[in-house]
């Protein structure tokens, strides 16, 4: 059972440690994943300066994201001169093969027109053929989730075109780790697909160490793959909990006629078995013996775990996305998450949520736009045992004394944020081992003296002796 | 605009000199250029960095959600008392409080924070849009000092309005309007002095505590590590002003002089040279001829225990070269020395921050050819560290991973650092921290064996 969505939105003058980051970033995330590109955040220039703090620190990488420097005079007159000179300077420092410009509260805020700004600036550098792609992302119209996906349906509205049939596959993933998408890859490669993947950032932010160093790092969605993604087969977005306003997959299929297979990430037996019984259904292709013998491999690995999840009482926090498909994994497995919360305002989240916990005996509750003070709350409320999400929980441990598994953007106090595998069979079992063995560490921890203080007491002394 | 064969941007040119080779000024101290990729953070972020260290204040972002998320607890500052400063509150301004004004939002934040925590103190931190929308800080601030009779202090921190020492200067107003006596409130002076510039990053004020302690001065606050509201109230007090940071406190330290009357004296507490000149200084300052000799007892013990663990890593470090580049001057300076403390040259060096006197030190410090930049970017950190050959790097979060992509080896001298680098013991940390990751195997590695090499045989 859930509690009803209206009573779980925090309405609020204040928000007490925030579960959410602001709209340009998730659309760095997304631009970050296409071949030679370059981001511009139009705005003044701390906000490119701590999304690149907070992306390089999660994950290891150099991440290089131009501002338009907004000073008081460009605030004042207008920052058109700002970003024509921010696009000199990255395309020549870079030479990059695309730029995408992101806005922020100040550009939206004086009301930067940057699409009339970029058009402009292509005409007088002669430089038509050359992609810009803009997104406004003002900061205070959502949350990186939104942000995210809302760049990356620009990134396709402003790059794809008429085009020929073809047999590929469109991919279109939200914001998971690059061991993530590595492993969809495989996957796919598994069963013979043919695939455009957007965005791809699994050698991007996760490049290799090899010498010499270039600024522009290999990887990424071929621009050219983009432009024809309007010829797919069919798409296959992972982004069930997103508004159809800001599904790049729903635009295609409008403005193309290309099926869209709207499922979520490939997280948990079921939602894995749906991803690629998805991909048989629409290439007909074999599923492979190898795949079978991966699924059958978690299926006796869930067995063997299934006692030790039982004491599990779970908050699962982050991006909605993400959130619903460990939500299910967890009810797979008889981990009962306790309270699910989103710091992200919009979408489908809580619907699928009311559906998905409709036979537990117990209800969840469902935090929607929340922030860490109203989870930790929650949380003791609810007795919850284990948490999961962005190393931000870390507060639920500290303040809470609940051990956290860290999963998902941004992971800032532990290394490798950018290898945790949690798609696939493989990569579930791997998640589920993880929290299993945070439940187990966590028993062995205590049971010794609390059983000792539970139930033992001195044996009775004869007055004698 | 661009030299394709020196990738740098002509806008730079000026900011970038070699020492011996020319004759120019260094340009410093103004805004980034637009796509230069400027490794500066905003006004806000200034401001930030300096008030966040007070541990009873709340510190309230009047904003949309980013500025608050992207600095909640993100640095090192510990606290002997309160917890309350490692919390990040927002207004959290939607679309509609941006049509239609964030003010009450703002006021019903603070009734609603005075309801749970009875803080004696608010900062108000101002943030791109307040200063577009114009919701009237001031007076809202004002209107809720008096509603709870507590200090609500706004602070003017809008992050276009400049950069990052613009924010310095954002929280020196503040703190100049926190510190104020009461009207008919005289403070009397006492024999102590204030410490300026230090954040007590993992535990740093306390270990200068620790010194001056031994030595016989008090120290009255600190600004602003490990600091609360009642001390920082009685700031006036104090008769001398010492300041580690200067680039956040000078500023501050100016108008204590004039409206106080406390003199100031600009000190550095990283590497033993330093340490050892700063202490002195105060000594001579502020004590007798007991307490110089008790200073010099201090400072020849200290300096005889880590300098004989030092020697150990200059035997090894002897010869390598380091680039920096870090926020203020006065860091970089001390860096320059502390190398050579350790037998390292500075071949590359640069601020983000730095103010014109602390470059002509620099200049007069490093050797000739060693790069001296303002503000560089990532283009010009690899360039530079590459030609230059050198060997490690101090930054920040956002160079690290430069570095290690380049396969040079890397200090972190930033705010989240979790190791004490002032002091003697902070002269230790810094050497051992050098040789752990100049000496380390993993560089080996990239160079020893090769994939699709000759396997020979074996026997």
């Amino acid at each position: 059972m859930a509690k009803k969505s209206a009573d779980n939105v925090n309405f609020r003058d204040v928000n007490e440690n925030p579960c959410n980051m602001c709209m340009p970033m998730g659309g760095i995330l997304a631009l970050k994943g296409i071949e030679k590109s370059m981001v511009i955040v139009h705005g003044s220039q701390g906000c490119s300066t701590y999304m690149r703090r907070h992306i390089a620190e999660h994950f290891n990488e150099p991440v290089d994201v131009g501002s338009s420097s907004l000073n008081e005079k460009g605030t004042i007159y207008g920052g058109e001169k700002n970003l024509r000179l921010a696009l000199d300077n990255i395309i020549k420092v870079y030479n990059p093969k695309m730029v995408g410009i992101v806005t922020t509260c100040l550009a939206e805020t004086i009301g930067e027109d940057i699409e009339r700004i970029t058009g402009q600036y292509l005409i007088d550098r002669e430089m038509e053929d050359f992609s810009i792609v803009t997104a406004s992302t003002p900061g205070y119209g959502g949350s990186h989730f939104e942000g995210y996906f809302f760049t990356l349906k620009r990134v396709i509205m402003q790059l794809t075109g008429p085009t020929k049939k073809n047999n590929k596959i469109n991919i279109i993933i939200p914001n998971i780790s690059p061991a993530d998408i590595r492993e969809l890859k495989r996957i796919l490669e598994q069963m013979n697909i043919e695939y455009v993947l957007c965005p791809d950032f699994s050698d991007t932010l996760d490049r290799p160490f090899s010498k010499p160093y270039t600024k522009m790092s290999a990887g990424g969605t071929k621009l050219a793959d983009i432009k024809e993604m309007g010829g797919a087969l069919a798409t296959i977005q992972m982004g069930v909990t997103i508004d159809d306003a800001i599904s790049p997959g729903k635009y295609l299929e409008e403005q193309f006629g290309v099926p869209l297979y709207n499922i979520p990430i490939p997280i948990g037996v079921e939602h894995t078995d749906l991803f690629i019984n998805t991909l048989e259904k629409i290439t007909g292709n074999v599923i492979p013996d190898s795949l079978h013998g991966e699924r059958g491999r978690l299926l006796d690995g869930m067995i063997d775990s299934h006692k030790y999840n039982f004491a599990g009482r779970i908050v699962i926090f982050g991006e909605p996305e993400m959130v619903y498909g460990v939500a299910k994994t967890c009810l797979e497995n008889g981990v009962f998450p306790a309270v699910i919360a989103t710091g992200s305002q919009v979408g489908k989240l809580n619907e699928l949520l009311v559906v998905a916990l409709a036979e537990t005996p117990e209800s969840s509750n469902i935090l929607i736009e929340t922030d860490f003070a109203h989870i930790l709350a929650a949380c003791q409320e609810a007795k919850v045992n284990i948490a999961i999400g962005p190393s931000d929980g870390r507060y639920l441990t500290e303040k809470g004394e609940i051990p956290l598994v860290r999963l998902g953007f941004p992971i800032h106090d532990r290394v490798g944020g950018q290898r945790l595998l949690s798609v696939g069979y493989t990569g579930t079992m791997m998640l589920l081992d993880r929290i299993t063995n945070t439940l187990l560490e966590n028993k062995y921890k205590s049971y010794r003296s609390s059983m000792y203080e539970k139930y033992y007491q001195k044996p009775l002394v004869t007055e004698n002796s | 605009m661009v030299d394709i064969n020196t990738g740098t941007i002509a806008e730079r040119d000026g900011f970038i000199v070699t020492k011996g080779k020319n004759k120019k000024q260094l340009q410093c101290d103004t805004d980034s250029s637009a796509g230069c990729v400027s490794q500066r953070a905003c006004v806000y972020c200034g401001a930030r960095v300096v008030l966040n260290p007070i541990t009873d204040a709340i510190h309230l972002v009047h904003g949309p959600i980013g500025c608050a998320s992207y600095t909640w607890d993100i640095r090192g500052s510990l606290s002997s008392g309160a917890e309350i400063y490692r919390s990040s509150f927002s207004t959290d301004l939607k679309e509609r409080d941006v049509i239609f004004g964030g003010a009450q939002k703002l006021s019903d934040a603070i009734d609603g924070l005075m309801e749970k925590y009875q803080a004696k103190l608010i900062f108000v931190y101002s943030t791109c849009i307040v200063g577009v929308i114009g919701d009237d800080l001031q007076a809202i601030c004002t209107a809720a000092s008096q509603r709870h009779n507590i200090e609500v202090i706004p602070v003017e921190s809008s992050g276009f309005i400049g950069n990052k020492s613009a924010g310095y200067r954002a929280a020196a107003d503040a703190l100049l309007r926190l510190i104020k006596p009461a009207e008919n409130v005289v403070l009397e002076k006492t024999h102590s002095i204030n410490y300026l510039g230090d954040f007590n990053l993992a535990g740093e004020v306390w270990i200068i505590h620790n010194y001056l302690r031994e030595m016989g001065i008090e120290i009255n606050v600190t600004f602003t590590g490990d600091s609360h509201y009642e001390a920082l109230k009685l700031a006036p007090k104090a008769k001398l002003n010492i300041i580690q940071c200067a680039g956040s406190m000078i500023y501050l330290a100016g108008k204590m002089e004039e409206l106080y009357n406390i003199p100031y004296i600009q000190i550095s507490f990283l590497g033993i040279q330093d340490t050892a000149e700063s202490l002195r200084k105060i000594a001579a300052a502020m004590g007798d001829e007991a307490m110089i000799q008790k200073t010099e007892e201090l400072i020849t013990r200290e300096t005889n225990r880590v300098e004989a663990i030092i020697k150990g890593y200059r035997a090894k470090l002897k010869g390598k070269k380091a680039a920096i580049f870090v926020g203020g001057g006065f860091k970089a300076i001390s860096l320059v020395k502390q190398f050579r403390e350790i037998g390292i040259d500075v071949v590359m060096i640069g601020t983000q921050t730095g103010r014109q006197e602390e470059y002509d030190t620099i200049s007069t410090l490093v050797d000739n050819g060693t790069v001296i930049l303002d503000d560089a970017n990532p283009a010009e950190l690899e360039k530079f560290m590459m030609e230059k050959g050198a060997n490690l790097l101090v930054g920040g979060v956002k160079e690290r991973p430069l570095a290690y992509k380049l396969g040079v080896a890397f200090i972190d001298h930033n705010h989240d650092r979790k190791h004490p680098l002032s002091g003697f013991e902070g002269a230790v940390n810094f050497a051992e921290e050098v040789y752990s990751t100049v000496c380390s195997p993993v560089w080996n590695s990239l160079t020893k064996t090769n994939l699709g090499s000759e396997v020979r045989g074996n026997g």
